[in-house]
């Protein structure tokens, strides 16, 4: 009997380490199995195109953390995406911008991220105080968001040739992309943010309990927006990305389906959609591991399709074992 | 089970304070049409406005059932665009053949869906995200990422074109089946009663003895068939299987749910203002039509999400103020 029942504590040892670090492993066995199969995967090249298309998604992903922790959701970020991607070369390509290349760059940066931020307060202020559901106040913005985008550029595709704001998609700091570091920047920030300030105490606390956090005497309105604006703020950041990755913006694809992207990589990351956790390491592991699956098949020659039906069975087999863990 | 009560206007109204809105706005554009345009209730125009919004209609009823148990279902544009793949292939068998089966494949997605659900215990949200990519993956290989064109010697095609009693669009028959046949159920029998219970508080439903799992299925189930139905109408509508057609569907769809006044935590809805959403968000593109070709204004089709996304804001606005009002405090919270 007792050596059953030691055996069978190790086995739920084992299970259980397994379900805390399934992505960790889950990378491990795409990483070997690309190395032995995949054509030239060990190259620095292949790594910074990664990289490269990895940060948007990353960058995203962690405001999505965010959100998801306080126990909401936000699928607004693909439009808000294509928002900043629309205005940055409006600005910058607008009479002021070309008397003055400087001062130009500058708002071309700055104006669409206060653009983001005045659409996080919309969706904030929509959940937080109208009390209306995560899913349908950001939905408001996810229809016309897009819209206000197309209407502004008139639906065109709007090219450019502006070497310092391309910096932000194709600059390089010790030969790996610009925006690799930038979404390595903000990471340690958030991850300083969730787990050192009061902030983000009181965000894992809303997520947890937002009964209790508010009896509390916690500022659950204003944390809640706060998420709401970091996450805007963030998916306009990376619609500039794209924007200067491509040297073009093109409102109607700029972001598109981001927000499945965003919200697969966080919950492949460890967050939990019912709130209380916001593993930001952790979502931009899920962001890698999408990626790389991405890139894997088609690096072997599986169509783009294929690659959509693994990607929902990697959804499915991480909310699997994380609802096995709860229980 | 026969509520007798069910087409009792003042008991609807004070069953449903959230849809009213609706039906007053449906009401004010439709006044506002009629008295600007000269075409706007033209039998041409309806017919087509709805024979064109029929699809809509019907993932909107499907998706109203799945909202009602307290879930969601973001599949819907993609298995209409699967099914309608199927429906194109199958066109040559007749309609006979390919409407079943195309149903037939929407309600395997439906099934799928429910057993990650019910049995899988994944929440609906991610459940369905995951069906959506793979449906879509799905259409895309079985199609070869083309359009599939339905075979025009068939009577497929006569779907959209041929009229019942030479009045009627059999889409427009077929949708209002749907929509009265669901009306009943959700009105009138144990199974509709108890998607609401389970909406309104599924817990309790359980120990109620209620066979909530039962009630759960087929909402999803029937949510994948309608799913099924539409891309019937998007095939046969446009003459060929559309793969990479249903983007956003399901938005459009939970966007008309809810501003037919249905709770997205489950349990209070209509059908009949669901159909009132989704005909109100339809007709806010058929105005723009007329508006354009009034002159005055040229407002390109980028306006139409941005003025839908007002809309629907304007209708959160307005159901959020009766909620408050409302001496439940449940609906507040």
């Amino acid at each position: 009997m007792t050596t059953v029942t030691s055996e069978e504590t190790m086995r739920t040892d084992y299970t259980s380490r397994l379900k805390d670090h399934g992505g960790l492993i889950a990378l491990a066995v795409i990483l070997v199995f690309n190395i032995i199969v995949t054509p030239n995967f060990l190259q620095t090249q292949t790594l910074a195109v990664n990289i490269s298309q990895v940060a948007t998604i990353a960058i995203v992903a962690m405001g999505m953390t965010l959100v998801i922790a306080t126990g909401g959701i936000d699928l607004s970020v693909g439009a808000v995406m294509a928002l900043s991607g629309a205005l940055a070369p409006l600005v910058f390509l607008s009479d002021f911008g070309q008397a003055y290349p400087v001062l130009g760059l500058i708002a071309a940066l700055l104006f669409p991220l206060l653009a983001a931020l005045v659409c996080g307060l919309f969706n904030g202020i929509i959940v937080s105080v109208l009390k209306v559901q995560p899913i349908i106040a950001t939905l408001i913005l996810f229809i016309s968001g897009r819209g206000i985008a197309q209407v502004l550029t008139n639906g065109n595709l709007q090219t450019f040739s502006n070497p310092e704001f391309s910096y932000l998609g194709t600059g390089k700091i010790l030969g790996f992309p610009f925006q690799g570091w930038l979404a390595l920047a903000i990471a340690c920030l958030l991850f300083w943010v969730v787990n050192r300030t009061i902030f983000g105490r009181y965000l894992l606390a809303i997520g947890g309990n937002e009964r209790a956090a508010r009896l509390a005497g916690g500022p659950v309105r204003g944390v809640k927006i706060g998420a709401y604006v970091i996450c805007s703020v963030l998916s306009g950041l990376a619609g500039l990305i794209v924007v200067a990755i491509n040297s073009a913006s093109d409102a109607a694809r700029n972001g598109n389906l981001m927000e499945l992207d965003a919200i697969a990589a966080a919950v492949v990351g460890g967050a939990l959609l019912q709130g209380g956790k916001a593993p930001i390491f952790g979502a931009i592991l899920g962001a890698v591991i999408i990626q790389l699956v991405k890139y894997t098949l088609l690096a072997n020659g599986v169509e783009d399709e294929v690659a959509l039906i693994a990607k929902a069975v990697i959804i499915l087999a991480a909310v699997y074992i994380q609802q096995a863990r709860k229980e | 089970m026969l509520d007798q009560n069910a087409f009792d206007m003042r008991k609807y109204i004070s069953r449903n304070p959230q849809s009213v809105a609706v039906w007053i706005a449906l009401f004010v554009l439709i006044v506002f049409g009629l008295l600007r345009y000269d075409n706007f209730g033209s039998a041409y125009n309806i017919t087509s406005f709805l024979n064109y919004n029929a699809m809509f209609i019907a993932i909107s009823v499907g998706m109203c059932f799945v909202i009602l148990t307290g879930g969601i279902d973001l599949s819907v544009g993609s298995v209409a665009a699967f099914t309608s793949v199927v429906a194109a292939y199958l066109s040559p068998y007749g309609i006979e053949v390919a409407m079943p089966l195309a149903i037939l494949s929407g309600v395997g997605f439906g099934l799928f869906n429910a057993v990650c659900i019910v049995f899988g215990r994944i929440p609906p949200f991610i459940a369905t995200l995951a069906t959506m990519l793979g449906a879509k993956g799905g259409s895309l290989v079985i199609s070869g990422a083309q359009t599939i064109a339905v075979d025009w010697g068939s009577n497929f095609t006569q779907l959209g074109m041929e009229k019942a009693m030479g009045i009627v669009p059999w889409t427009i028959v077929l949708v209002g089946i749907l929509i009265i046949g669901l009306w009943i159920v959700l009105e009138m029998t144990s199974l509709g009663r108890t998607i609401l219970a389970v909406g309104g508080g599924e817990d309790a439903s359980v120990m109620m003895g209620l066979k909530v799992n039962r009630a759960k299925v087929f909402a999803y189930a029937l949510s994948g068939g309608c799913a099924g139905l539409a891309g019937v109408f998007l095939a046969s509508g446009f003459g060929a299987g559309q793969p990479l057609e249903g983007v956003g569907w399901e938005l459009s769809a939970i966007a008309s749910v809810v501003v037919g006044g249905t709770l997205l935590t489950g349990g209070l809805g209509s059908i009949p203002a669901t159909v009132a959403g989704a005909l109100l968000l339809g007709l806010v593109f058929n105005i723009l039509n007329f508006e354009n070709g009034k002159g005055w204004i040229s407002f390109s089709a980028y306006w139409q999400m941005v003025i839908r996304g007002a809309f629907l804001f304007a209708v959160i606005l307005f159901q959020t103020r009766v909620m408050y009002r409302r001496p439940n405090a449940e609906f507040a919270k």
